[in-house]
């Protein structure tokens, strides 16, 4: 039913994500389907490397392992954002069209009143992508 | 295996660079949690201590105006008096700097890496830094600034009873000399707004720009510090230097805004009527805050780089109508002949030591260089963030000669009017103003006028937007530890804590001018912090592969 699996991942926090890691390994099997592990960062240095090489390099050993573990079919995306804060929406629409996803599975926290001002990013997705959107909630 | 394919328009991450090793990892100091609904993401202590210390102070000047308002007058004058020969000296070696840069071969070294890509357009990246680093400025000294130099170096030089010039004329004056007083007053002017002023900010934003994108620290002020304090800059060390910078920062930028909120004031009054009162300052600074909230909230792309360049557009028209309304042919001979005297007297005005002009110095040299640097981890983080991918070279001579240009352009245009309705048509109605008014007196005189003076209101208030929204920015990554990506509410914090420090400062009595003293004071530990940044600079550039 889905060709190409779109997974958003935040790897400065491993533990938000596990979830829906679990998910989209498990329907990338179920349809056979290839997954492309998305992550948006800023240029400057962060947690998750001194360079974008850096964290491409470490998002890359991620999909690696993935690979390796369940055997899916999986590739990277690094994309570099100015102000990755209020431009992970944005960054993540064009993410879609690029990678041609027809599913789009991510994680996302329960939604509560700061939702009013600040919609969630898996929200926003859903809102303005055509695809379908998988939101994952922390157990 | 990454897919090339979709990094299309996207900087590609890629290039030699020099890497400084160290076990510091970036947020590990951070505390992440939710207060309610919110979430936050914040460096411990650096927002904590800083939050609360502004906190202390601005209530310390609420309870106590009287003692708060002379022990800060006191630091500002024994700063700027006590140490004019420092800041004139370190300036100079700012200046010389830079320009040694733009030569040697270090010039080519690339921010961010020998293949990286410059995430601005010309147009976008100028508009943005210049908007942060002088805007508003302009509005309110274009027209008073090179009056007051005419008129002093008109009136001559006088000797006070104890030796010392009591007038406040720079140089020599040129007593009753029309012509040379008006090279005089612009080239002291210029000289004020020109070369010195971007090569402060220059310094501090090329070394944040080296040591975050090519060395892999994090964006924040202290990890210039590394080449010589270590890996002790993630204490204690780099704690204070990192809370002095946001001190300066929000503090800079509330009492600016406090002042802004006064020109914007008396800008309505004498177009509309609106009265002076603290009431319409309050709404103004609210209206100021509450658009740069939403600029903020659009991000750096959306928001800041958007309303950058509406500004430069609008400063634009208003700099071209002047020119044109003006005397046109007058200005524009005068423009080469400003330029002519800003050489000429470069050299004697930049002199450190053994002055006559002491109060010039002091007065408005010193004090000026003082508040260059104090803005300067503010401009300067804000331009290194906006600046990668350009060399060495590329980036000096955009971020020092071509704004200096400019700024002689502007004084040029605003200041040469002013005078020529001095000399020529006799009217002093700008020179009589008060400060904040005297633009739109001159504009008064010029055809349009209700016009071109809503379009200099509508300035004012979009260069506080800029300053504020961006300071916004350059506070939260501060205090997130050099993270730029933490929570939202976090920026909506600090820009709202901004406003609200301004209208409690401006409903004070003398807050604001005693906390303006107090931001002119730091820079002071600012020069030294910034000289120990030419030679890092230095280091961090003979290190790089080219």
């Amino acid at each position: 039913m889905f060709r190409r699996i779109m997974a958003p991942v935040d790897l400065a926090h491993p533990d938000r994500i596990a979830r829906a890691i679990d998910v989209t390994v498990d329907e990338a099997k179920h349809h056979g389907a290839h997954v492309d592990f998305v992550t948006v960062t800023a240029a400057t240095p962060g947690p998750l490397g001194h360079t974008p090489e850096e964290v491409r390099q470490n998002l890359e050993a991620f999909v690696a392992a993935q690979r390796e573990a369940h055997g899916i079919d999986a590739t990277a995306h690094l994309v570099i954002s100015h102000d990755p804060t209020t431009d992970v929406d944005d960054a993540l629409l064009k993410a879609v069209k690029d990678t041609g996803a027809d599913l789009v599975i991510m994680a996302s926290h329960k939604p509560g009143l700061a939702e009013f001002f600040w919609p969630s990013n898996g929200g926003k997705l859903a809102s303005h992508s055509g695809v379908s959107v998988l939101l994952v909630r922390d157990a | 295996m990454v897919d090339e394919s979709t990094d299309q328009g996207i900087p590609a991450p890629e290039g030699d660079v020099e890497i400084i090793e160290t076990d510091y990892e970036i947020g590990q100091d951070n505390i992440e949690g939710r207060i309610g609904p919110f979430g936050f993401d914040i460096h411990n202590p650096v927002f904590l201590v800083s939050g609360l210390s502004v906190v202390a102070f601005v209530f310390y000047t609420l309870a106590l105006p009287d003692q708060a308002g002379a022990v800060f007058s006191w630091l500002f004058s024994a700063t700027t008096k006590g140490f004019d020969w420092f800041f004139l000296g370190s300036a100079n070696i700012f200046v010389l700097f830079c320009l040694f840069l733009i030569v040697t071969p270090w010039g080519s070294v690339r921010l961010g890496g020998a293949e990286a890509t410059p995430d601005y357009s010309y147009a976008g990246w100028f508009a943005m830094l210049f908007a942060a680093g002088m805007g508003i400025g302009l509005m309110f000294y274009g027209v008073s600034e090179p009056l007051s130099h005419f008129s002093s170096s008109y009136g001559g030089t006088n000797l006070g009873e104890n030796g010392v010039r009591s007038d406040w004329a720079p140089l020599g004056a040129a007593r009753g000399n029309e012509a040379e007083a008006i090279r005089l007053g612009m080239a002291a002017t210029i000289f004020h707004w020109g070369l010195h002023p971007w090569a402060i900010y220059a310094i501090v934003a090329l070394s944040l720009a080296l040591f975050s994108y090519n060395k892999g620290l994090p964006l924040t002020i202290r990890s210039a510090f590394h080449p010589i304090l270590g890996d002790r800059v993630w204490g204690w060390p780099g704690h204070i230097i990192d809370i002095l910078a946001v001190f300066a920062t929000l503090f800079g930028l509330a009492t600016s805004l406090g002042f802004g909120a006064s020109q914007a004031n008396a800008g309505l009054n004498e177009l509309f009527g609106v009265p002076i009162s603290n009431t319409a300052e309050v709404l103004l600074i609210s209206g100021i805050t509450a658009i740069a909230l939403i600029s903020v909230l659009r991000g750096l792309d959306g928001g800041v780089k958007i309303l950058s360049e509406i500004n430069m557009g609008l400063a634009f028209v208003l700099l071209l109508f002047v020119l044109i309304a003006g005397p046109t042919v007058a200005i524009l001979t005068g423009f080469a002949d400003y330029l002519g005297a800003y050489l000429q007297y470069l050299p004697a005005l930049s002199n450190p030591v053994g002055r006559e002009d002491v109060n010039f110095m002091q007065g408005w040299t010193s004090f000026y260089w003082a508040w260059w640097i104090s803005w300067s981890p503010f401009v300067g983080m804000f331009i290194a963030r906006v600046s990668r991918g350009r060399t060495v070279r590329e980036f000096i001579i955009s971020v020092l000669l071509i704004p200096s240009l400019v700024c002689v352009l502007w004084m040029s245009v605003f200041g040469g009017v002013a005078i020529q309705q001095v000399v020529q048509d006799g009217f002093t109605g700008a020179q009589e103003a008060a400060l904040p008014i005297q633009l739109f007196k001159m504009l008064g005189e010029l055809p349009l006028a209700k016009i071109t003076s809503l379009i200099g209101i509508v300035l004012v208030i979009v260069f506080f937007v800029t300053s504020s929204d961006s300071g916004s920015l350059v506070i939260d990554t501060i205090t997130a530890g050099g993270k730029i990506d933490a929570p939202v509410p976090q920026r909506v914090f600090w820009c709202t804590f901004e406003g609200a420090v301004a209208i409690v400062l401006l409903l004070s009595a003398g807050g604001l001018a005693s906390l303006q003293s107090m931001v002119i004071s730091t820079g002071l530990p600012f020069t030294v912090v910034l000289l120990v940044m030419c030679w890092a600079v230095l280091r961090g550039l003979m290190s790089e592969p080219r």
